[in-house]
């Protein structure tokens, strides 16, 4: 069967066998109901050609067969879970990023086709067999790998987050996006699988003057960024998967650089070349961006760190309450410090805290699912939550972070997020005194 | 392989896992994979020039005013005549002493800390359609052009490996290269932890108008 075929078919609308034809524009009603209520399990209004005592359609129908989609794609009706952009904020979409739908997402792993995007020259297509990867400057054995001696090395896979440090960056003066997606998607997390960075380093034999590390994409940016040795050597991978299959062209196919728990920018994708060195290089993607500017007018540079962050996910401004009762407050949290230890969240501004359950896995440098039970009764309420990781770092208000950084240095925004909820369920994003 | 090798090679691996994160278990050239990068092959890859000293800037010069001339072709489209930036393009020129302003302009000339860093941008991602294919003349002679345009060099200044790294860039000395955070230090109080009557929302999105659509196609809003 012809898996459009029955959006066509005649709905029964009842036992009396009434037939209510549902064309595709109510079909597509339809299904936008059930994404919307999804994760509140209330009933779509015009469910009745499906719910009981009828028999659905689909029910009554053989459906498209194995291998109708050789390679599966998520159900039609969630056609609208997909990576957004917001035109108006960069010049074009070549050098621009992407946000992830966290509103529709319910675990710790991001699936592919929705993992944030950030391109500084647009997405390169490049062919495998022929990209290289060159490891020189101050090695014992500078060297040319191609995508088969790569996979030959020993591997690991790893479970971590990468954020681009502007996330919430639009947020630094004022509540301005009424959105999870924008306000907060340009944080996924994927299984990755390589060969740790260290491997290759030693491989080529690290000379003792080396100090620093120069990453560098094959993409027309020829992006690059310095690292510490100590880093490379502690816990980057090389990485040629991503949740169990090849890295998707968007992250960096054939090879990406995977920096645990360090702003996204440093996670090179298309990695072609590796430099070691006695300084770094101070290229243009660690002096004139990624640096955070003071109020005073200095600059902060070299902040890689991802501090811990967390933020709820439902409700949220895409994801409203249906009236007063018993909801589950979800939400992620993760920290580049390694595990997250513990997530409060407040119902009322912050004045009291609950602390929420911590779902396993809990993974360093990936993001932890939490969530608490709450009963709404109706009244205006203001929802945060904030996280401590293992370090002890306590996740910080909008308004202390204000104080320490001003309202400009763009990068870094971790600041607990307050979800503004209206009698109505509808749900906003605003900030507090 | 021979049996020895593939003996070793086993207990190599092993001391590699057994030795967890950050093993330093094999000698180089372990593996073996791959080949040694010859001399014409890192010179074709070798970029990279640093900021802070310069190392890696190639032989070349470029004058001021051949730079007008390339960035007339190759530039002005994007970021303007005089570098002042067209739509969203980034601007080259201006902003100096607004970097503790509300609206800080972070320009070449106001914020940039080395020179080399511009001939390094240049010669590796510009101009965006067809980046890395300029004459390393033409990226000295367009890195002396953005530099005069910033009143940082004079008219006459030829940009090459020896001058760029001696200008000195007037946000140079504004940076701090170490990580100063944590800097904010809460504390995870759980009760009566602020006076309610004080919570006051001081902004909000609601109605700004400025949220593409998270449902349907997707959204090709303009800023208002």
């Amino acid at each position: 069967m012809r898996p459009n075929l029955w959006r066509s078919i005649s709905l029964l609308s009842g036992r009396d066998g009434a037939r209510a034809p549902l064309g595709r524009r109510s079909f597509l009603g339809l299904g936008a109901a059930f994404t919307g209520s999804f994760a509140l399990g209330s009933t779509p209004a015009n469910a009745e050609p499906a719910s009981p005592p009828a028999d659905a359609p689909w029910s009554q129908s053989i459906g498209a067969g194995v291998v109708d989609r050789p390679y599966g794609r998520p159900a039609d009706t969630e056609a609208g879970v997909i990576r957004r952009n917001v035109p108006w904020l960069t010049a074009g979409t070549e050098s621009s990023v992407s946000f992830s739908p966290l509103q529709d997402l319910h675990g710790i792993i991001t699936p592919n086709g929705l993992f944030f995007e950030r391109h500084h020259a647009g997405r390169p297509d490049i062919d495998p067999d022929q990209h290289r990867l060159m490891i020189h400057g101050l090695v014992e054995r500078p060297l040319v790998l191609t995508m088969k001696d790569i996979v030959r090395f020993p591997s690991t896979s790893r479970i971590h987050f990468i954020e681009c440090p502007a996330n919430g960056g639009m947020e630094w003066r004022a509540a301005q996006i009424n959105s999870l997606q924008f306000n907060h998607g340009m944080v996924s997390c994927a299984e990755w699988t390589g060969v740790r960075l260290s491997t290759l380093l030693e491989e080529v034999g690290i000379r003792k003057e080396a100090k620093w590390v120069m990453v560098e994409g094959a993409d027309g940016a020829h992006m690059n960024r310095s690292l510490p040795l100590d880093k490379c050597l502690d816990d980057c991978l090389v990485v040629y998967a991503q949740n169990g299959e090849a890295l998707r062209p968007e992250q960096g196919y054939p090879l990406r650089l995977v920096v645990p728990g360090w702003e996204g920018n440093v996670n090179i994708k298309w990695l072609r070349r590796i430099k070691l060195g006695d300084k770094p290089w101070f290229s243009r993607e660690e002096t004139s961006k990624y640096t955070d500017l003071m109020p005073d007018g200095t600059s902060r540079g070299f902040t890689w760190l991802i501090d811990a962050k967390s933020v709820i996910t439902f409700p949220c401004p895409e994801k409203p309450l249906h009236g007063p009762g018993l909801y589950e407050i979800r939400g992620l949290a993760w920290t580049g410090n390694g595990k997250i230890k513990r997530v409060d969240v407040s119902t009322d501004g912050g004045v009291n805290w609950q602390t929420a359950r911590l779902h396993e896995p809990v993974l360093s440098k990936a993001l932890t699912k939490f969530t608490l039970p709450w009963r709404w009764d109706g009244q205006p309420a203001l929802l945060e939550s904030r996280v401590i990781d293992e370090t002890g770092y306590v996740q910080p208000t909008i308004a202390e972070l204000r104080k320490q950084r001003g309202t400009n240095s763009v990068y870094h925004n971790n600041s607990i997020q307050t979800w503004q909820v209206k009698p109505d369920g509808s749900v906003f994003d605003v900030q507090l005194t | 392989m021979s049996s020895s090798r593939e003996l070793s090679a086993v207990v190599g691996l092993a001391m590699i896992l057994a030795a967890g994160t950050g093993a330093r278990g094999a000698e180089p050239g372990y593996f073996g994979y791959g080949t040694k990068a010859t001399p014409e092959q890192i010179a074709g890859w070798d970029i990279d020039a640093r900021g802070g000293d310069g190392a890696g800037l190639p032989a070349g010069n470029g004058t001021v005013h051949r730079g007008a001339d390339v960035y007339a072709e190759q530039c002005a489209a994007c970021h303007g005549t005089f570098g002042e930036g067209e739509g969203r393009f980034p601007k080259l020129v201006g902003g100096a002493g607004t970097l503790r302003h509300d609206r800080p302009e972070l320009t070449v000339g106001s914020y940039w800390p080395f020179a080399p860093t511009l001939w390094d941008y240049i010669n590796r991602a510009m101009p965006m359609p067809a980046p890395h294919t300029l004459s390393a003349d033409d990226v000295y002679a367009l890195t002396a052009y953005i530099l005069n345009l910033n009143d940082i060099v004079p008219g006459e200044f030829v940009a090459d490996r020896e001058s760029l790294p001696k200008v000195k860039m007037p946000n140079r000395d504004n940076f701090l290269w170490t990580d100063p955070r944590p800097d904010t230090m809460a504390k995870p109080c759980m009760n009566a932890c602020v006076d309610p009557a004080g919570i006051k929302i001081v902004s909000t999105a609601e109605g700004k108008n400025l949220t593409p659509r998270t449902t349907g196609p997707l959204d090709t809003m303009q800023a208002k």
